[in-house]
Order: structure tokens, then sequence, then C-alpha cells
């Protein structure tokens, strides 16, 4: 017994040193030095001003905007401290009401929705930070948010093709939207126009 | 289940395949002490471990000395990790200004961090500071993959030699996993990782304007964190508007990539390799999901290359392959099925060229109903852990796979090491039960089986199973247990029955709904992990020292083969049997009797 104590206690330490200091460190500096973007959080620059990452998604809920999934962090939605699924089952009751008042408030926010909607936009992300949407659900949001902002629907088709991410290489992942990027390239577009776009009310 | 969900189950597969046999037999020569291609830069640290630690690593031990090495080791680890947690406080890189952890949930994380569970009761950004994932999680992660693998070997050698009465050297066994395997690896996965977007920074976290303030109502608290209440005793609520997002950084790539290679799974943040910082994109996806089965998949074909018989490795890796990919197809199907109340509602769940559809609730986006099922199948095959989606959201058969992977024991893949020696417990006991429908005495690899073994291979195997049904049992029979469930129902036994499933063969991931951060269960979840690690551990060794001892038989006319198709089928057998005649009835009380229910419900 004790004479496997010296090697217990100075290999733990040595180890220690090993994996927990020098092999963070030695990821951090060469992350630092060839993806420093990356590595800090990619975050999204509008004139200079950090307005998010375009990894983390916001909460939205002008109908001038896209809205993304909704978000399970409490109480404030999308909070980036506090990452949060809802574990909610599939049966469960609390669910379902979710879910039904969620179609309903989209329906409300546009009275020409009609059909099925598509269901990522009616259920809570794993994370709460969900950073997409499916690409059908941007087209369905396309008529209230083009209503919204008095343009025409081809141009904000026009943006939503153009953010439309498919899956790498065909397969991995599913074809999506980055909710943050769609709606600041949305608010961009309205800066450069003739000015007639009211700004979205809240 | 679609086409292109097919392809993806034989795109992963076949890259798990293809990267087992370079990897395996890698390994094979690290821990036989062979010249290898690292040497040249790692053999000087190896020896540098050795001279301060007074190891010469060829002094071999027999198996009770090597397994009171492993204790003592994880003992000593076990002390560090929960004094760390209790003073992180006091502590620098803090950047959160997080207090020290109180001793429920530090007792219940070194025990989950030291048996290779990675169970969290915690909250990651909210508990733990940078230096206690760092110098802590994040190094036991290292540890115990490490010394899990170290016991596997020592079986391996108790199968390759002959009248022996030694199992190899756990300290050489340690640094050498640790060194040529597992740091190599990490730190290539871990740059990838940091490429496609996982957070690397000790910079504390950030805050960026939100681009639309947002507007909540929510309970008013005092300067305690209690509620606020009025005269009438009503709670009252605030409305604020918030203006801003604080977005929770850290070192994340370094950890994460080495708690998918470990097997580990214990996330940097909540909601684990859902989180975008942990998880951005498809491609991270899939590194992560190949990682996760990679060593235990390798380390087949290492022991076929150290019992100098390959087709012995391959044969262990087919058996593991074939259940993996049918649970994979039933759990991939269902999530992609959809939930028919929701459907029912006016949600659409087909899948589509704009849309991955299926059940969406506790599922991202980029990786949708396929990439989380299988992600959820691979995380409970291996005793990993780490989850892309919420398990307690998928639907009920959805949920019932993980679950019963988890049951089956953690051997198919299963932990790094832990995993191919619980299988190996399964190839005894099926070798001896062919032994006895022919009438011979089993034999496996020209060593006889004995009594001795049988009874150790028991205990291997049927440990795990009654952690998890006395202490569900216990659960559901006490207000303690009860009152820790967040679905109303079958759900809610299937919360507490996957969580001692998980705790019991150390997988570490959860129906995360439970309640798990409160004393009742920091402490039976914890006693769950310490039986289920360490009461295989031990006899394993014990095996091994006993099939080191015995001589060779050379294969005759009437030994049966162990590396056909048969033998791969009755292993297969065996291994579901097992499971199928323990967790059945507690099976049929959650999972299946939902199943049920959701589909009454749709009609």
């Amino acid at each position: 017994m004790r004479s496997q104590l010296r090697p217990a206690l100075v290999l733990l330490v040595a180890l220690h040193v090993l994996t927990g200091l020098v092999y963070p460190l030695a990821v951090t500096g060469v992350a630092q030095v060839v993806w420093p973007a990356e590595a800090g959080g990619s975050l999204v620059a509008v004139n200079g001003r950090a307005r998010g990452s375009r990894l983390i998604g916001q909460p939205f809920s002008s109908p001038g905007y896209f809205w993304g999934r909704p978000s399970a962090t409490s109480p404030v939605p999308y909070d980036a401290s506090a990452s949060s699924g809802s574990n909610l089952g599939p049966t469960n009751p609390a669910l379902l009401e979710l879910v039904r008042a969620r179609i309903a408030a989209l329906r409300a926010a546009d009275p020409t929705l009609k059909g099925p909607i598509p269901v990522d936009l009616v259920t809570a992300s794993a994370s709460g930070l969900d950073p997409d949407i499916s690409v059908a659900a941007a087209l369905v949001q396309i008529p209230r948010v083009a209503r919204a902002r008095g343009i025409g629907e081809a141009g904000v088709r026009a943006l939503v093709e153009r953010h439309a991410v498919a899956p790498t290489l065909g397969l991995l992942g599913e074809p999506r939207v980055n909710v943050l990027l769609l709606n600041l390239a949305l608010d961009a577009g309205s800066e450069r126009g003739p000015g007639e776009v009211p700004r979205p009310g809240v | 289940m679609t086409a292109a969900a097919a392809v993806q189950l034989v795109l992963y597969l076949g890259v798990l395949l293809a990267l087992a046999k370079p990897l395996g037999i890698y390994m094979a020569r690290a821990y036989e002490g062979r010249p290898m291609i690292l040497g040249p830069v790692l053999g000087p640290v190896e020896r540098f471990l050795y001279r301060i630690a007074g190891v010469k690593a060829d002094d071999e031990m027999d198996w009770k000395r090597y397994a009171l090495a492993m204790l003592l080791f994880n003992f000593v680890g076990f002390l560090l990790l929960y004094a760390l947690q209790r003073l992180q406080g006091g502590l620098p890189l803090n950047p959160a200004r997080l207090p020290s952890v109180g001793p429920d949930l530090s007792f219940n994380t070194a025990i989950s961090f030291v048996t290779n569970t990675n169970w969290q009761s915690y909250s990651g950004e909210q508990t733990m500071s940078d230096l206690t994932q760092m110098l802590g999680l994040a190094v036991q992660n290292f540890l115990s993959a490490a010394s899990g693998m170290a016991v596997l070997v020592a079986l391996v050698r108790g199968f390759a030699r002959r009248s022996a009465s030694t199992v190899g050297n756990f300290w050489a066994d340690t640094v050498r996993g640790t060194l040529y395997v597992l740091l190599p690896l990490s730190f290539i996965l871990a740059l990838a990782l940091v490429s496609q977007g996982v957070a690397q920074t000790f910079s504390a976290s950030k805050r960026v304007a939100l681009v639309e303030p947002v507007t909540v109502t929510s309970p008013k608290l005092d300067a305690a964190g209690a509620q606020v209440k009025d005269a009438q005793g009503n709670p009252v609520t605030e409305t604020v508007t918030v203006t801003g997002q604080t977005l929770a950084l850290g070192p994340a790539a370094s950890q994460i990539a080495i708690k998918q290679l470990g097997t580990n799974g214990g996330g940097f943040f909540n909601v684990n390799s859902a989180h975008p910082f942990e998880n951005p994109t498809p491609l991270s996806g899939f590194l992560e999901l190949v990682a996760i089965l990679l060593i235990p998949g390798a380390l087949c074909l290492t022991f076929g290359e150290m019992v100098r018989d390959r087709r012995q490795g391959w044969a262990i890796l087919a058996a593991m392959a074939v259940i993996l990919a049918a649970f994979a197809a039933v759990d991939v199907a269902s999530e992609q099925r959809g939930n028919p109340l929701l459907a029912k509602l006016g949600a659409d769940q087909r899948p589509s060229a704009t849309q991955g559809g299926g059940n969406m609730e506790g599922k991202e986006v980029r990786f949708g109903p396929v990439a989380s099922a299988l992600w959820a199948t691979a995380t409970t095959a291996a005793s990993n852990g780490s989850v892309n989606a919420m398990h307690d959201s998928f639907t009920p058969l959805g949920g019932l796979a993980p679950m019963a992977l988890m049951q089956i024991g953690e051997v198919v893949f299963g932990g790094v090491g832990s995993g191919l020696y619980g299988m190996l417990a399964f190839v005894i006991v099926a070798v001896f039960i062919a032994g006895l429908m022919v009438g011979r005495t089993p034999e496996y690899l020209g060593k006889k089986i004995g009594s001795f073994e049988m009874k150790m291979a028991s205990l291997v195997i049927l440990v795990p199973p009654a952690t998890v049904l006395l202490g569900t049992a216990l659960a559901v029979a006490t207000a303690a247990g009860r009152g820790g469930t967040l679905n109303p129902g079958a759900h809610g036994f299937s919360e507490i029955l996957y969580a001692f499933s998980s705790a019991g063969n150390n997988n570490g991931s959860a129906f995360a709904g439970l309640s798990a951060n409160t004393p009742f269960y920091d402490f039976t979840l914890g006693l769950a992990m310490f039986f289920g690690r360490f009461w295989t551990k031990i006899p394993i060794l014990a095996i091994a020292g006993s099939l080191a001892a015995k001589k060779m038989t050379p294969a005759g006319a009437g030994t049966l083969a162990t590396h056909t198709p048969l033998f791969v089928g009755l292993l297969v057998g065996t291994v579901i049997l097992v499971a199928a005649l323990t967790f059945l009835p507690a099976l049929a009380l959650g999972p299946i009797v939902e199943h049920l229910q959701m589909l009454a419900m749709a009609r």
C-alpha cells in the first residue's frame, strides 16, 4: 500500500498539470491565433458594434421580424447565460397547451396563414438558444413580415433564399435559416431603401 | 426512416469501422510498449513521469496489486475533485465569480466524474468556475477514461498470457493511455471543433445588445432570492424590459473533445452538446458523434491484436455494430415520425426539402430528428451520456431505445475500456451457455472457463441491473424520490428509471426534467454510480488474474469457433436476452404504456 502511495500522488499531480493546464492552454493558444473569431464566440458586428453571436439566437416578437424557435430559458427567453430545454414529455398536457397557444398566436399575427405550421416554429429548442429555423418556417412568415414592413413579398422571399443553408454535403443536418442574420439583413435593406419602411412596432 | 436518414446511419458506421483498425493497432502498440510513431515526441515525457513517480514500467503487478493501485488512484482523484469544488469561490480563474459548490452536489459530481459517468445535477455555466471545469472535471475525463482502458488491457493480458502471475503495471498503463491515446486525439478534435465555432477562451462572458429588446413578466425576488408576496400573500410580479444578452463563454472546446473521446459526456454548458457553443454545426455534430464511439470500437481491434487473432476483435465489434444499428433504426424512425398529438393540433412534421420535420420539441434545427436520434443511440450505446437533444422530450419509443441501451449494461461499445470488458464478461457467459448445450467444458481463446470466472462474470452482469432496479424502486417508494419528477404519469416514472439506468451503468445522460440536485438523488445516484463502476472493475481484474495463471489449451475438433457469424449471433442473443428478462417489466410501466396512451389520445 505505501509503495503505491508515491506513484498515486505524484502521477495525479503531474497528470493534472498535463491534462488540466498544459493541454487546455495549448488548445487555447493555437485557437486564438488561427481561429480568434470562432474561439471568441462568433460575434456579429454591425457598424463596429457587437449585435450578438451568429451561433446564438435572440428573441423576436414584432410582426416585422422573422420569429425564431420558442425558447425554454426562464424567465427571459434566449438567456445565453442559462441554457435550457423545456424537458416536457410528448404526452404532457402542458406541452400540448403551449403548442396550441403558439399556433394560435401565429395565426392571429397573420390571418391569411392557413394549413399546418412547420413544427420547429411551435416547439421549444433543446438549448433555448437555437439560432435557426427551418426554411419552411421562414417561408410561412414571409407574408406577415412583408405586410408589417410595407414591402413586396418577392424581396423578402429573395432575402430568405439568400440566407437558406442546405445540409452539409447534402447529407448532414437539415435545411435552415439563421434568424438573427436574416433579421439584420432585413433592417440593413430597409436602411438602404427609399425610407418608406416604418420601424416595426413592438 | 427516410432514405437520407439510412444513408447517414451507413456513413456513420462506415467511418467508425474504417477508423477502428488503424487506431486499434496503434493502441495495442502503445500498451505493449512497442516503438511507435509518437514515441520520439512523447517517449521522453513518459520516462520523465516514471522517474518522478518512482515507477518501473516493467515491474509487473498481480491482479490484487493492480486493483489496489487503481482504487487508490481513483480515491485520491475523488478527494481532489471534491476539494476543488468546495473551495472554488476562493480560487483563481473564476471570471463569473461563482460561489463554492455545496457538499451534496460536490460529492455527487466528484463520484460522477471519477467513475466516468458525468451525470450532471448542475448547470455548468452557472455552477462551475473555469478552473473547476478545466483542472477538475476535464482532468477526470482523462483519468477515468485512462483507468477504464487500463483495466481492460489487464483483462486482455489475462487472455493472452499463459501460466503468468501478473497482468501488467497499472501506472504504466494509465500513463500510456493518457499520453499516447487520449491527449493527441483530444488535441486534434478540439482544434477541429474550434474551427467550427466551439468557444475556447479565458475571457469572461460577453454582453451584447439585443436587436429587439424583450419585455418579460416574472415573479419579483428579494435580495435573498425568495419570492416577494403582497399583503394578501399573492406573489408579486414585475415587468422588465431586457435590452441585452449575456453570452456565457469559456475554454469549452478542449473539454468537449475529451468528453466525447473518453466516453465521459459531461457538458461545459447546461444543455451539453445541444448548446451552439459546444456543437455549432452539422459537421461539428458528426465529428463529435464519431468521437463518441471511436475508441470503444477501436479497442475491439486492440484486443484482437493483443491476443494475436484479429478475427476475435472483429467478431465482437460486429456484435456491437449489429445491436447499435438495430436500435438506431428504431430511434430514427420514431423521431422522424413525430408526435401524433402535435400533428392533430396543426403542426407539420413531414420531412421535406425545406424542413427536417419530426418530433422537434427539445431538438435543434441544425440537427433535426435524424442526427438527434443517431446521437441518442450512440451516446447511450457508449457510456458517453452527452446529448444534442433533450431525451426527456423524445417520443415514447424514441426514449425507450436509449434507456434500453444503457440497461443492456453499456456493453454495446460502452465506455472506453469498460464497454469491452463488460462485453467480454458476456462472451464468457455465451461460451458457457454454448458449452452446456454441447456438453463440453467451455473455453475461450484457449482458456478453460471455470466456475470462478463464471461467478465473477455474473457479478459484472448482475450488479448494475440490481443497482438500477433497487434504486428505482426506492425512489418511487419515497416522497423524496417521487417529488423530483417534472412530467406527470408514466413519463414521470420513465424519468426516474432513466436516471438510475444512467447512473448504475455510468452513462450520465438524463431525462433532464427530473430535479436531481436534491440530497436524496445526489446521494442515491452517487452510490449507484460507485457500485456500477467499481463492483464491475474488481471482478474483471479477478478474472484477469485467474485467466493469466491458466495454461493454453490447443484448439481441437470440438472447440467452438468464436470468430464466426454463428458466435456473433450467440453473443448478441445472450446480451439481448439478459437485458430483456431483467428490464421488460420496468419498461412496460414507463415508455411502453406511454406509447399506448399516446396512440389512444391521438385517435
